[in-house]
Parts: C-alpha cells; sequence; structure tokens
C-alpha cells in the first residue's frame, strides 16, 4: 500500500510542478478537486465543531473544572443558601461545576479496561495467528465473528457486562469494574485484529531462522515475534482504549451513576467523563451547558493525550527489515 | 415558631424517630409549622431552620430512576456534602421504568420517579421480592407548552390540545385547531417516546387508549434541541417541563392552558395552587423502607432531603410543593419507621 500511495504523490508532484505531463487534462483536475474537496469537508466541519464548542466552553476553563464535582444549583439559589446557611458559593454554584469525578472515574476505568483487555487481546490473538489452524472449521468460525463483533453497536456490551455482573453477584454494578468489563469487551476485537496485523507483519524470515536454531513454537513467539510486534500491538491497544474514553451508552447501561466522590478501588462506584457530559449538555441550565463544553475539550485532550502516547511508541520502537 | 439551630440539632430526626412513635403525627405537626412560617410563603422546610444534618454518618445511598428528577435528587446530594456530610450518594438516570426494575429487586435504595409506580406492572414485581416502600411528593413541574415567539396563540384548551398532540390527530395549520388561529403551518417538537414527559402527555392530558402521540412530530430526548427547534421556527409548538421555559423565556412564549376554568399561564405559583391543570405533574422518590429503618445514611439522607425539600427544589429549578403536599409529604416519611 505505501508504496502505491508514494507513486502517485510522486506523480501528482511531478505533473503539479513541471505542468507538462499529459496527466494534466480537464478530468484529472477535476479528479484532484473533488480529493481536495473531500479533504477539506472533513477537516473544516470538525475544526468548526471544535472551535465552536471550545468558544462556549472558553469561560469555564478555571481549576474548578479539575478540582471539583459537579454542581447544579442555580447560582441566584446558590448565592442565597450561601448567605443563610454559611456554605461557600463556590460549594453549591453551578457557576462553579467540575468534572473531577468524571475525569479520575474515567483514568481508573482506562487503567482497569487495559489490565482487563490487554493480556486478553493479546494472547488471543497471538493464538490465532502462530498456534491456531486456521483451515478448521471452529477457527474460521471464530475469526469471521471477531470482525462482527468490532460492528456490533456498544450499547450491546453495556449489557453483556451488566450480565456478567449479575452473575458474578454484585449487587449494584456502577463500578469500576462493571464499567471496565463493558469498555474491555467492546474494544477486545479491536485489540485481536490489530494485534494480529502486527504479527502478521513481522517477517517469516525471523520465525524460521529461531526455528532453524532450535527454538520451540513457543520460544520463538515468545523472544522473537512478539516483542517484534509491539509497536503495532501498542499502537493498536492505545487507539482502542481512545475509544473507549469516549464511550457513554455502554457504562450508562452498566448503570454507572453520578458520584461526588472519587473512586479508591476496583469496587468503588465512578462514573466517566463522556456520561457527565451528556447529562451536563442536556441540562436546561445555562451555565451547566457551557461547562459540558469545557468538559468536551478536556476529554478531547485527553484522547489526543493518548493518540500522542501511541504515536510516540510507534516512533520509538518501530523497526524496519 | 422559630427554633434556634441549637434546638434544631437537638430535634434531630433520628432519636426522636425511634423515641416518639406514637407521637409521630405531633411531630409532623411541629415541623409544618416550621414550614409554614417562613416569609416567603412558598418556602416548605425553608432556609435555614435547623436542617438536622448529623455529619457523623457514614455510609452510602443508591438512587437511581427518572433522569427528570435527577436534578433534584443529585442538588440534594450536593447540598448534603456541602454542609459537611460524608455519606456517598450515587444518582443514576435510567429513567422511572428503569429505576423502578432495580428497586423493585432491592438494587436501589431510592428510585426518583416522574410517574407514580404502576400498579399493575411494577407493584407486584416489589412485592413478589419483599420490598416495601413509601412514595414520597417531592416536588411538581409545570409541563410547558411553548411556541414560537411570533405565533399569536397565547391560550389553549384542553380539547385543543388533543388535537394537536393527540394520536389521531391531522392538523397541519393551525387553523385546522381552531378557526381563531393564525394561518401558519404547524410544526411539532415533542420529546422522545421513552420520556416520562412524552408518557404524561400521552396518558394524563391527551388520554387516548394507545398512550401515544402524533408520530409525525420531529422528536428528540435532549430537551434543548427541542427549544432551538421551538425558537427557530414559524408556526412552532412542544412541550417539555418548566425549568426549559424558564430558562428560555427570551426566545420562547408559554401557552397558557384552559382547563374549562379559563385560560392559566405555567408559573410557580398556578401550579403550586392547583389551578395550572391538567399540565402541572408530581415529581416523586420512592423510598425502600428497610433500607431507611436499616441504613442511618439512607435515613439521613432522605430526612435531610425532605426538611430542606422547598430549597433543594428551588435550586434545581422546580416548583416547591405547597403547604398541605409538603405536611403530607413529612407525614409520610415520618410513617416509614412506623
Amino acid at each position: 500500500m505505501s508504496t502505491a500511495t508514494t507513486t502517485a504523490r510522486a506523480v501528482t508532484t511531478s505533473t503539479i510542478a513541471t505542468g507538462k505531463s499529459k496527466d494534466r487534462n480537464l478530468a484529472s483536475l477535476i479528479f484532484l478537486g473533488v480529493l481536495w474537496f473531500s479533504l477539506f469537508f472533513g477537516v473544516v466541519v470538525l475544526l468548526a465543531l471544535i472551535i465552536d464548542t471550545a468558544i462556549e466552553g472558553s469561560g469555564r476553563f478555571d481549576h474548578y473544572l479539575f478540582t471539583d464535582y459537579e454542581k447544579s444549583i442555580a447560582h441566584e439559589q446558590a448565592q442565597k443558601f450561601s448567605e443563610l446557611r454559611g456554605i461557600p458559593v463556590e460549594d453549591l454554584s453551578n457557576h462553579f461545576t467540575g468534572f473531577r469525578g468524571g475525569i479520575l472515574g474515567s483514568l481508573w476505568l482506562m487503567i482497569t479496561t487495559a489490565l482487563l483487555a490487554i493480556p486478553l487481546g493479546i494472547a488471543a490473538a497471538t493464538y490465532l495467528e502462530e498456534f491456531a489452524d486456521s483451515s478448521t472449521w471452529y477457527n474460521r468460525m471464530i475469526e469471521v465473528n471477531l470482525q462482527n463483533l468490532a460492528a456490533v453497536p456498544s450499547i450491546i456490551y453495556g449489557m453483556l457486562a451488566a450480565a456478567i455482573m449479575g452473575l458474578m453477584g454484585f449487587q449494584f454494578k456502577g463500578i469500576v469494574i462493571g464499567g471496565a468489563i463493558a469498555l474491555a469487551l467492546l474494544i477486545l476485537p479491536v485489540v485481536i485484529i490489530t494485534t494480529r496485523e502486527a504479527l502478521r507483519a513481522v517477517p517469516q524470515d525471523i520465525r524460521q531462522g529461531s526455528l532453524a536454531l532450535g527454538a520451540t513454537v513457543w520460544q520463538t513467539t515468545r523472544r522473537q515475534t512478539l516483542p517484534s510486534a509491539i509497536p503495532g500491538i501498542a499502537t493498536g491497544t492505545i487507539l482502542g482504549l481512545s475509544r473507549a474514553i469516549g464511550e457513554a451508552a455502554p457504562l450508562i447501561m452498566v448503570g454507572l451513576a453520578a458520584v461526588q466522590w472519587d473512586p479508591t478501588g476496583f469496587t468503588s462506584k465512578v462514573e466517566a467523563l463522556p456520561m457527565q457530559i451528556f447529562r451536563m449538555a442536556s441540562s436546561p441550565q445555562e451555565a451547566v451547558q457551557e461547562a459540558a463544553s469545557a468538559g468536551i475539550i478536556v476529554l478531547l485532550a485527553m484522547i489526543l493525550g493518548m493518540n500522542a502516547i501511541a504515536i510516540i511508541i510507534r516512533n520509538k520502537f518501530q523497526r524496519s527489515w | 415558631m422559630p427554633l434556634s439551630s441549637r434546638e434544631a440539632d437537638l430535634l434531630n430526626v433520628t432519636p426522636i424517630r425511634r423515641a416518639l412513635v406514637p407521637g409521630l403525627a405531633a411531630l409532623a405537626l411541629v415541623l409544618t409549622a416550621c414550614g409554614s412560617d417562613d416569609s416567603d410563603g412558598n418556602g416548605n422546610g425553608g432556609t435555614g431552620d435547623g436542617n438536622g444534618l448529623d455529619t457523623s454518618v457514614t455510609g452510602e445511598v443508591i438512587v437511581d430512576g427518572s433522569s427528570t428528577v435527577y436534578p433534584m435528587t443529585s442538588t440534594a446530594g450536593q447540598l448534603m456534602k456541602a454542609e459537611g456530610s460524608s455519606i456517598e450518594v450515587s444518582v443514576g438516570e435510567s429513567g422511572t421504568g428503569g429505576g423502578f426494575e432495580k428497586f423493585c429487586v432491592g438494587d436501589t435504595d431510592i428510585s426518583d420517579a416522574s410517574r407514580p409506580i404502576k400498579d399493575d406492572e411494577e407493584v407486584p414485581v416489589c412485592e413478589e421480592n419483599g420490598i416495601e416502600f413509601t412514595e414520597l411528593l417531592v416536588a411538581t413541574d409545570a409541563l410547558t407548552v411553548a411556541v414560537h415567539p411570533d405565533l399569536a396563540v397565547d391560550c389553549l384548551t384542553v380539547d385543543e390540545l388533543v388535537a394537536l398532540f393527540g394520536p389521531k390527530s391531522t392538523a397541519t395549520n393551525w387553523q385546522d385547531i381552531n378557526p381563531d388561529f393564525p394561518d401558519e403551518k404547524i410544526t411539532g417538537f415533542i420529546p422522545g417516546t421513552d420520556s416520562g414527559t412524552y408518557d404524561y402527555m400521552a396518558a394524563d392530558v391527551v388520554g387516548d387508549e394507545s398512550e401515544t402521540l402524533r408520530n409525525d412530530f420531529e422528536s428528540s430526548e435532549d430537551d434543548n434541541v427541542l427549544v432551538q427547534g421551538i425558537s427557530g421556527t414559524e408556526g412552532a409548538v412542544g412541550f417539555f417541563g418548566y425549568s426549559y421555559y424558564e430558562e428560555n423565556a427570551d426566545t420562547l412564549k408559554a401557552v397558557a392552558i384552559d382547563s374549562g376554568a379559563g385560560c392559566v399561564e405555567p408559573s410557580a405559583e398556578t401550579a403550586q395552587d392547583g389551578t395550572y391543570t391538567p399540565l402541572a405533574r408530581p415529581l416523586f422518590i420512592y423510598v425502600n423502607n428497610k433500607s431507611y429503618t436499616e441504613e442511618p445514611a439512607v435515613a439521613e439522607f432522605t430526612d435531610y432531603y425532605i426538611a430542606n425539600l422547598a430549597d433543594i427544589a428551588e435550586g434545581a429549578l422546580f416548583i416547591p410543593l405547597n403547604d398541605e403536599d409538603y405536611a403530607a409529604t413529612q407525614e409520610a416519611l415520618a410513617g416509614i419507621s412506623g
């Protein structure tokens, strides 16, 4: 694929640069125009959305956004209570609402999800790629189902996780482990598929060299194939996690609820940032909607940060054979 | 009879409740008297009259249910925390029906509801699982029918509401509803079928057997979308909770409702005095009696919630109960442990 891209780009560049190529007829110019339009359309819409959201939330980029929990008491009422009850207005008013619950909750959920999904996903992918006989009917069925699972609506994973939590005997399911099971199930197909791609990209020569030196298949996989595939696996996993961090529907389905406390363990009650944004964006109070816009930017920054980590890992460990 | 805050602290409901089982009615009377003492008229359990919060109680309270009532219960939890309590209240919003599903198997301590529990479907489940509960009326919401501000429609009768929103309605022009109305196309923006607001309009106002509304209106689960649609479309109409109208009163026009006794505007006063019918709807919380009597955190939270009900309702932009309803709620609360 990369060869094709390079060629097309080289041709286009030279065409524009020299202006002599026969390719530069009307049809090719129109085609180029369509390509540019498609690119701009996507980027401009995205930029417009982000800028609009950032402007709307611009009044709320203060420390309360990170240090405080959700507050939904209308400001005038909060001022009244504050005077009468001697509570600082910052502790009550929706002008000081924050996403502490959501941010910490999402971080806990991501760590737990990673702990669940990464070992399972890598193990499953390694089996399918290195050990499984893909001519047997059950392995083919697993492969087809994996592709299908990646396209299942996320809310279904929420129902599945709620059922698993029920079987495990948890009465209240809106805890870290409950949300993490839903998100881990959600990203498992993505992790498996990207890990398999990464394993497939490791040249056969390395495996054969190792086997020729007397290593078993297991030793070859553990010492040669898997380490070589780390950049691809890490990238795929982190991209999977950044999908998970933006999910609200499966978490609501599991039963995560608004909390005013920091999570302290795998069985703590939590909520996630996207849930809090979703709830606050539909509030009638303008101050809360404004805070929701600021929260969207925070979530976006978290996702971009995770993607940046993926790129750094890829660049740091990338090898060419 | 103003109490000093110290006296009020001594009156802290928890020990009293256990000691004065026969005198519960008296307690309710005392509290009611305090409530009606407030100068602002609608301030039952008003600001500052000794909320009786015991900050030494710890524990968890699990609440789920209606997303309409969510702001009330969430505000109660926030206010209690701001006053120094360390009780952990988690508030979900699975919807009224979803809330009762969890409540009736004992997963939650309190269920928020924007309609009463269904006697034929939900109560039997609770009974099967041995869940005894108490219904507490916590606030009133004036369902507001709003139109585009330039539309010359100021008042609708209940029959006109049926003609406008009912499932059999074919009206596409305002003149189809009433010849006196302007010659303008009707564009409707109504809440989604999953919401309690839709259910209330369908079952309690329109009252068609199918319990549905016409399906050619645009619908959204996000009331802010309805507000935007109505304020941006000529001849548009829709309905939502009063707080959404209150916050957007400059871009919408609320329609008065005539249920036979003249046109009544939606407002805190008309919802409280009962004249804004049939669109003033009650909001409830359902408390699991066993949780209340056995878990101090649930009892403390519920007592605090009800003792500060008017403040919580105002803080969450709902309409506080009138004194009579508030007294009834207090009596019901006192009855749980009785």
